[in-house]
């Protein structure tokens, strides 16, 4: 199972902080995810494809190419304001 | 040394720890980064830090090798608080000590550069007109970029 994890202005939005999703048939990237999460609805089409959004496997920042096997930890967020 | 935690810290008590680490210490360089009470000129009355529980502490210990790798570094503690904070109160602390303040100083910023820009923290801000998410500012990235330069 994949683990999604929502963070920030995100989470609101999509009213989602962590899910568990078996990897969708078809799916092999990171990219590809985003695609099909996207499917869900305008809400999710409009925050996955915000400003600065960054994707993290594992608990590193990657780029949409990156594989999925199905087991990851997959998290998207907004750019980031600590400090 | 990397904490990230809901109370607050004492500067004193973070400055002792690193000056008794050992006798070829030559400079300590400390960063305290405050709440302000204002911002894009709204007033702020509180804020909410949100953080990546497990991801910010490796990003923090990342860019701590980072700076060891570049400097000559005795060692390094970071602190950073989540949770509800209110003007002046401390919101992150840095301290880098060396044999040498030009090390120490340098990766002091380098530290808090990168901290700024890749350390997955989120403020929300409560002002007069309501809450909102804060935004990640360029002048942010700008810094942690000129680092590359050189």
């Amino acid at each position: 199972m994949l683990k999604l994890l929502f963070f920030a202005r995100l989470r609101e939005d999509l009213n989602c902080h962590e899910e568990t999703l078996p990897l969708p048939d078809g799916i092999a990237t990171v990219g590809e995810l985003r695609d099909h999460l996207c499917q869900r609805g305008d809400n999710w089409q409009k925050a996955l494809h915000s400003t600065g959004l960054f994707v993290a496997v594992e608990q590193q920042v990657v780029d949409w190419e990156t594989p999925l096997s199905g087991s990851e930890e997959v998290a998207f967020f907004p750019p980031v304001t600590g400090g | 040394m990397i904490l990230v935690q809901e109370q607050d810290f004492d500067l004193q008590h973070e400055y002792e720890t690193l000056r008794q680490d050992g006798p070829g210490i030559g400079a300590i360089v400390t960063f305290v980064g405050l709440m302000r009470d204002f911002n894009d000129g709204d007033n702020v009355k509180s804020l909410f830090l949100e953080h990546y529980a497990g991801m910010t502490e490796k990003v923090l210990a990342n860019i701590v090798n980072q700076a060891k790798e570049r400097w000559q570094l005795q060692a390094v503690r970071i602190i950073h608080r989540v949770g509800e904070l209110h003007p002046s109160d401390q919101i992150v602390f840095v301290g880098v000590s060396s044999a040498h303040r030009g090390d120490a100083f340098a990766a002091c910023e380098f530290i808090m550069d990168f901290l700024k820009t890749r350390a997955p923290f989120w403020k929300r801000e409560q002002t007069d007109q309501g809450s909102r998410w804060v935004d990640a500012r360029s002048s942010d990235t700008d810094a942690a970029q000129r680092w590359n330069k050189n």
